[in-house]
């Protein structure tokens, strides 16, 4: 054999397992869709779809399933890591990148890693122990502590890593001549920072946050640990409406991972149901970033 | 050279990086109104010095400087910098519009300085951009990236945007290093335009763009420690035809560099 036939014949086997290799996360994907869908199926047709979605009590002994406490339960908490998480780890990705002193990063950087690879049980536990008494002194009717407060609060910390990480990323990589382009102009460093830096590196940062905004919504150890996990709707405890935060709530991860050992027949179902409502969740905030990038890119 | 009003000049200027003399004891007068031209070979701290004059050298840590670099007299080092960098505007090697349309690239200076006013705002952005020769060739949509201009209309837009802040001085690094020859003679063509209203100093590899282009001219060297060295600076016509140093008669005639 001729080593250009060799060659071709190498070239061939790499595209294959190449090929292959891609194809396998879109395999799993559509499996694991496939299979949750075909348990979650007996739940959808005796107790229907709509009826599902929109009840709201979950009532396993009296064949009440309702999720719409616990979809509310993971928007809410995701939404409020968002509004603690966001601009904490922006701050941080352009403090990093943009104003603290090398020997800074250097300690700084390393430690937000670390962060990440603290397990989400010992999240939960200093939730409980730090968060929930601190949050128990908020005077309100009912407040326990444990809600949806101290979870957003331990969500945003977990999240935090990885929006960080990548924004700073995405921030460093904004060409030099930007920075200079504007600071000849006379721009101070924070209008450079605000005007051009975060506009251009907005792509990235787009998806730093839907990355960190998939991660909140499977959170599901620490949820469990500090949120409460009552299935009620989400309300106001006082006249503001920000004490919603103060109420108890379960999440869709939380319902599935509390009861799924006992679970048997249409509840089980049920909870497999659950898994579907949450996958299609993650599903459209990740469409959503996509659209929201291509709307960035025609700008 | 007697009769020209200065604009900027430089007094024994030295620029440090850490430990390393970049710039040896620099004393220049860059005439008002004319293009000066800055060549020598790669290396020599002709850039570094372009970047003294609106402080831009500031931004590399571990940068010292001795002497003084004025403006209309003043000493730059004294001016709040964003004030400087308005009076001395910049345009880049590579061509560097921000990912923003056209419009909002010129407007960006103006904004940054207080303009607000919509009419304002677009009255001096067609002004800018016709002064900057481009008009013509984004007048119909302004609102179209500037990214997505050629890179000779890209840098035309970045000259707009530095006119846009009506700054006294335009230093230029290179700016037609990174095109074709067509756009360069654009670019060329409209810096003869623009010293009516503005001083021009530009750091050029190509001589044959400065013997084109520049009134004055100033031939600089690496001395022995390689540190950048003033060697010659006169009418542009002198210093191509009649140099009186030795190094520079070698560097205009091709010997080295």
């Amino acid at each position: 054999m001729t080593s250009g036939t060799r060659r071709t014949g190498l070239e061939k086997t790499m595209k294959t397992i190449l090929l292959v290799s891609a194809l396998a996360s879109l395999l799993i994907v559509l499996l694991i869709f496939i299979f949750t869908m075909k348990e979650a199926m007996p739940a959808f047709r005796e107790l229907g779809v709509w009826k599902m979605l929109s009840g709201t009590t979950w009532r396993p002994g009296n064949g009440e399933f309702g999720i719409l406490a616990m979809i509310a339960g993971s928007g809410l908490v995701t939404l409020g890591a968002v509004l603690i998480g966001v601009p904490l780890a922006l701050g941080t990705a352009i403090f990093l990148s943009e104003i603290a002193p090398g020997w800074i990063v250097k300690i700084v950087r390393p430690s937000i890693e670390l962060l990440a690879g603290i397990p989400s049980v010992v999240y939960g536990l200093f939730g409980m122990v730090v968060l929930v008494p601190l949050v128990r002194e908020i005077p309100a009717p009912g407040n326990a502590g444990f809600g949806l407060l101290a979870a957003s609060i331990v969500l945003a910390v977990m999240v935090l890593p990885t929006i960080a990480n990548i924004s700073e990323f995405a921030i460093r990589s904004v060409p030099r001549g930007y920075r200079e382009g504007s600071l000849a102009l006379g721009a101070t460093k924070w209008e450079t920072i605000s005007r051009v830096l975060i506009p251009a590196a907005r792509p990235g940062i787009i998806s730093a946050v839907v990355l960190g905004l998939g991660r909140a919504l499977g959170e599901t150890i620490a949820m469990i640990m500090v949120i409460g996990n009552s299935v009620v709707l989400p309300a106001a405890l006082t006249g503001n409406p920000l004490s919603i935060f103060l109420s108890r709530a379960r999440t869709l991860t939380g319902n599935i991972a509390v009861e799924i050992s006992y679970a048997t027949g249409v509840h089980e179902s049920a909870l497999f149901a659950t898994g579907v409502v949450l996958f299609i969740l993650i599903m459209l905030v990740n469409s959503s970033a996509g659209f929201l990038l291509r709307r960035g890119a025609r700008r | 050279m007697e009769n020209e009003t200065t604009r900027m000049s430089t007094e024994g200027y030295s620029l440090f990086y850490g430990r390393f003399k970049a710039l040896n004891s620099i004393d220049i007068k860059i005439p008002s109104n004319r293009i000066t031209a800055f060549i020598g070979p790669s290396g020599c701290g002709k850039s570094t010095f372009l970047r003294s004059f609106n402080r831009m050298n500031d931004l590399i840590p571990g940068v010292t400087t001795t002497g003084t670099v004025r403006l209309d007299g003043r000493d730059v080092a004294k001016e709040d910098v964003v004030k400087l960098r308005k009076k001395v505007g910049m345009v880049f090697q590579r061509p560097n519009p921000f990912p923003k349309s056209i419009f909002d690239n010129v407007a960006y200076g103006p904004r940054l300085h207080g303009l607000r006013n919509r009419s304002d705002l677009a009255v001096l952005v067609e002004k800018s951009l016709r002064q900057a020769a481009i008009w013509e060739e984004v007048k119909d949509d302004l609102q179209k990236s500037g990214m997505s201009l050629s890179g000779g209309q890209q840098q035309r837009l970045c000259i707009a945007r530095a006119i846009a802040v009506e700054p006294e001085v335009i230093l230029m690094d290179e700016p037609a290093s990174a095109l074709d020859p067509v756009a360069t003679l654009k670019i060329e063509e409209l810096m003869n335009e623009l010293k009516m209203n503005y001083t021009i100093a530009i750091v050029t590899h190509n001589m044959q763009q400065a013997g084109r282009v520049s009134d004055y001219t100033a031939f600089m060297l690496t001395d022995q420690n390689r540190a950048g060295n003033l060697i010659e600076f006169g009418a542009t016509k002198q210093i191509f035809t009649t140099p009186v140093d030795s190094r520079t008669e070698d560097y205009i005639s091709g010997r080295f560099g």
